[in-house]
């Protein structure tokens, strides 16, 4: 489904537009969970140590790893898409060193 | 080439032709020939497909949706309760477009336990989705498997093949089994547009809403619709490639009946020879053999009984609280024709009580007798 | 170059409709990295039904079949012999399953397609109750939890249903538990099922905050508990008869500390929770007995 996606759940004005059969043609980015936050991570870089575990546990796989360059070596910046996190508070909890702040949302 | 085969071996014959993929089936009788001839050609190589030894028919038939849906052509078999254990899926097969084909023996419902024949079992899945084709001799099965294929695989929607258990699956006829490679030219290999492939990923099936499954059904819908022309279609090209044409319907002697005799499967072929009896004795009878009864050919119907003075329907079924199935069918297809003919419906042969020549001139003499029907079920055969 | 302990790749789309912190979708996620998109789902009614998203959406990025609730296995089968016929046996057929379309309505077709040995690897994510439907009990629901169908007043029971020991005596090549709070493991047995031919079954321990009403934040922690308590060993069996424990629990940690956190266990007394300790410890002594490595 490499094509061109949709910015909102697709509804086909008649079955003219339609395959034939109940199949898919897109992907869910149209789904911006984002929006289903009460509370939002914020990392912070100061303390974060690249360990890579809040990437790992995401649900949303909504953390990308950047690669940065620190002190001469490359590392794996940890990057939050609040287009999807949902805010469920496990990358706060797993961190192992109390690098991701939160904030509530809407302040 | 022909050889003298008993309709369950017809069915084997028809799906090896096919070049079915994918088998899975489980025992029932009266269908267990089908699938033992069918491992039997599997085991000596005839045919390059891959048997499943399912426990149980709702799992057959979620494995041929399966292999369908990846792009494989599936293959199954069952009768009676089998069908009725499989009646979730055979929804799903058809709302997926799945098109694979089936046959099933007619057997009636249990209990009590019964082996034998009568039209319940297929009839209670006609609101499926499902195409159904009844056959009236064992060429007709291998036949119809073979342009099944054809139709569903177009249209994508399933098809039931249904065959008497007994008077057909245990009987042997002879027939003609046509040549591989002409079969071959008549039905191409199966190449669905949408189907299982990582190389094109798509989900099958998802969560549709108000706002999305009407459509769905619609185009179930419009695909029925034009069945009704390709199976003729296919029938006529059936009869340039093999010399035997097949439509939605079947007449015998009723260009010039007055009376009509309305009917499927072993009873349509049996009232032949009532028909040319009664013919001696100079009445102007004839026979409409409803062949397919999904899509329902009511411009076939309107056309032939609106010919004739009287009709009458012999239902080997029976909706329980209502009537026989094809008399309820077919007085709906006439209802809004002005100049429709009264027509009566006989229920007869329930858990295969034979049906013979004497007992349908009977049936037609009694109706004969009678202006217009005076309830919706006339009972023969059965002692009150 | 970023040297990642699981495969980097994500095949899993962002904006699938699971619940904050679901523990399946963290699952499926790892499973994807694992199994790569050559590979072919078939999902029964259960929460990944909906997870999905809806038509004309897919979260997953492979070919999905949305299939009945008993079907997993059967259509998994059906799948596997058409891509076989076709000249297709590369692509790895998954049936992906929830515990109530594994352990109950879908047992008999699992059951026969390892009995056949069909070619396809099966995975339950076991979040221990009915709880697309909203948290009805199933045969996987732990002794003493609520559900819908096990109020406070009449918790579950019974024990939960062992399917580990159900299909090590059907014989097949592989079977392997797994949790999401141990990625690494998770992905690895994933990797080995998929290099083996024949019916593979992997369960997946998947905590679920709305129906163990636990903090969505938890999930993780609440399946590493799950291990560490030995309430769930993460282990393997190869041919049904060898018997390996992948993660070790040399101190077990009490399973009052993994209880404590649900909020389906909040009714628990002291001594509900004590015959709890002794049957995780029991289990854990039966355990020990079919080892082969200790």
């Amino acid at each position: 489904m490499e094509k061109k996606q949709p910015d909102k759940k697709v509804i086909f004005k008649s079955v003219k537009e339609m395959p034939p059969m109940p199949v898919s043609l897109y992907d869910v980015s149209y789904n911006k969970t984002g929006t289903w936050r009460n509370v939002r991570p914020v990392i912070n870089y100061g303390k974060c140590t690249y360990c890579m575990i809040c990437w790992k546990f995401c649900p949303e796989a909504a953390i990308t790893l950047e690669p940065v360059v620190i002190k001469g070596k490359e590392k794996p910046k940890p990057v939050i898409n609040y287009d999807y996190c949902k805010g469920c508070g496990i990358c706060w909890t797993e961190c192992p060193v109390d690098a991701i702040e939160t904030q509530e949302e809407g302040k | 080439m022909r050889k003298p085969m008993i309709g369950n071996h017809a069915v084997s014959w028809g799906a090896t032709l096919s070049r079915v993929q994918v088998i899975a089936a489980y025992p029932i009788t009266p269908q267990t020939q089908v699938v033992e001839l069918l491992s039997e050609i599997c085991a000596e190589k005839k045919l390059d497909a891959k048997f499943i030894k399912v426990e149980s028919e709702h799992s057959a038939m979620a494995a041929c949706i399966g292999a369908s849906a990846a792009g494989a052509r599936s293959f199954t078999a069952t009768s009676a309760q089998g069908l009725a254990l499989m009646h979730e899926m055979l929804h799903w097969a058809s709302g997926a477009r799945t098109p694979v084909v089936m046959a099933n023996i007619n057997r009636a419902m249990s209990p009590p336990w019964t082996i034998w024949t009568d039209q319940n079992d297929s009839l209670s899945q006609r609101d499926t989705g499902w195409m159904q084709v009844y056959c009236q001799n064992n060429q007709e099965v291998l036949d119809s498997v073979i342009q099944a294929y054809k139709v569903s695989e177009k249209l994508l929607l399933p098809t039931m093949v249904i065959l008497d258990a007994f008077v057909l699956s245990h009987t042997m006829e002879v027939v003609d089994v046509p040549d591989q490679d002409k079969v071959d030219k008549y039905l191409p290999p199966f190449k669905p547009e949408y189907k299982l492939d990582p190389e094109d990923p798509h989900a099958f099936g998802g969560l549709t809403g108000p706002d999305g499954y009407f459509e769905l059904r619609y185009e179930m819908q419009e695909a029925m619709e034009q069945a009704k022309s390709l199976w003729e279609k296919t029938g006529k090209e059936f009869g340039e490639m093999f010399g035997r044409e097949y439509g939605l319907v079947e007449t015998y002697k009723a260009d010039d009946a007055d009376f009509l005799i309305i009917s499927s499967a072993t009873i349509a072929s049996t009232a032949r020879v009532a028909v040319d009896r009664l013919r001696e004795g100079g009445m102007k009878i004839g026979i409409l053999r409803i062949r397919v009864f999904r899509p329902f050919p009511v411009e076939r119907v309107r056309e032939i009984v609106s010919s004739v003075k009287k009709a009458m329907v012999i239902d080997r079924n029976i909706s329980f609280g209502a009537s026989g199935i094809f008399y309820q069918e077919v007085k709906a297809a006439m209802y809004n024709v002005s100049n429709r003919p009264p027509i009566f419906g006989i229920v007869t042969g329930l858990g295969g009580r034979d049906v013979g020549v004497k007992d349908i001139i009977q049936m037609v003499e009694d109706v004969d007798r009678m202006d217009s029907p005076r309830s919706d079920i006339i009972f023969k055969g059965v002692r009150i | 170059m970023i040297k990642t302990t699981i495969p980097q790749e994500e095949v899993l789309k962002s904006g699938h409709l699971a619940c904050p912190g679901c523990g399946a979708s963290i699952a499926m996620r790892y499973a994807l990295k694992a199994l790569g998109k050559n590979t072919s789902l078939d999902i029964p009614a259960c929460c990944w039904s909906v997870i999905d998203g809806p038509f004309p959406h897919s979260a997953v990025g492979v070919p999905l079949f949305h299939t009945a609730f008993e079907t997993a296995a059967s259509t998994a089968s059906g799948i596997r012999a058409a891509y076989d016929v076709l000249g297709k046996k590369d692509v790895n057929v998954v049936a992906w399953a929830g515990d109530g379309g594994t352990y109950d309505i879908g047992i008999q077709a699992l059951s026969a397609a390892a009995e056949r040995n069909d070619n396809i690897l099966y995975v339950c994510y076991d979040n221990e109750a009915y709880m697309n439907t909203g948290i009805q009990r199933s045969s996987a629901t732990p002794w003493g939890a609520w559900t819908t169908t096990t109020p406070v007043k009449h918790p579950k029971d019974r024990p939960k249903k062992d399917l580990v020991a159900i299909f090590a005596a059907h014989r097949i090549p592989y079977i392997a538990t797994a949790t999401v709070a141990f990625p690494e493991d998770f992905v690895k047995k994933f990797q080995k099922a998929k290099e083996i031919k024949g019916t593979k079954f992997i369960l997946i321990h998947s905590p679920c905050p709305p129906g163990w009403k636990t903090r969505p934040e938890d999930t993780i922690k609440l399946s590493r508990l799950a291990v560490r308590t030995r309430i769930f060993p993460l282990l393997e069996v190869e041919k049904g008869i060898h018997w390996k424990l992948t993660m070790n629990v040399k101190k077990p940690v009490p399973v009052i500390e993994y209880l404590k956190l649900q909020g389906r266990f909040r009714h628990l007394t002291e001594e509900d929770v004590k015959f709890i300790q002794e049957n995780v410890d029991w289990e854990w002594e039966l355990l020990m007995k079919k080892l082969e490595n200790k």
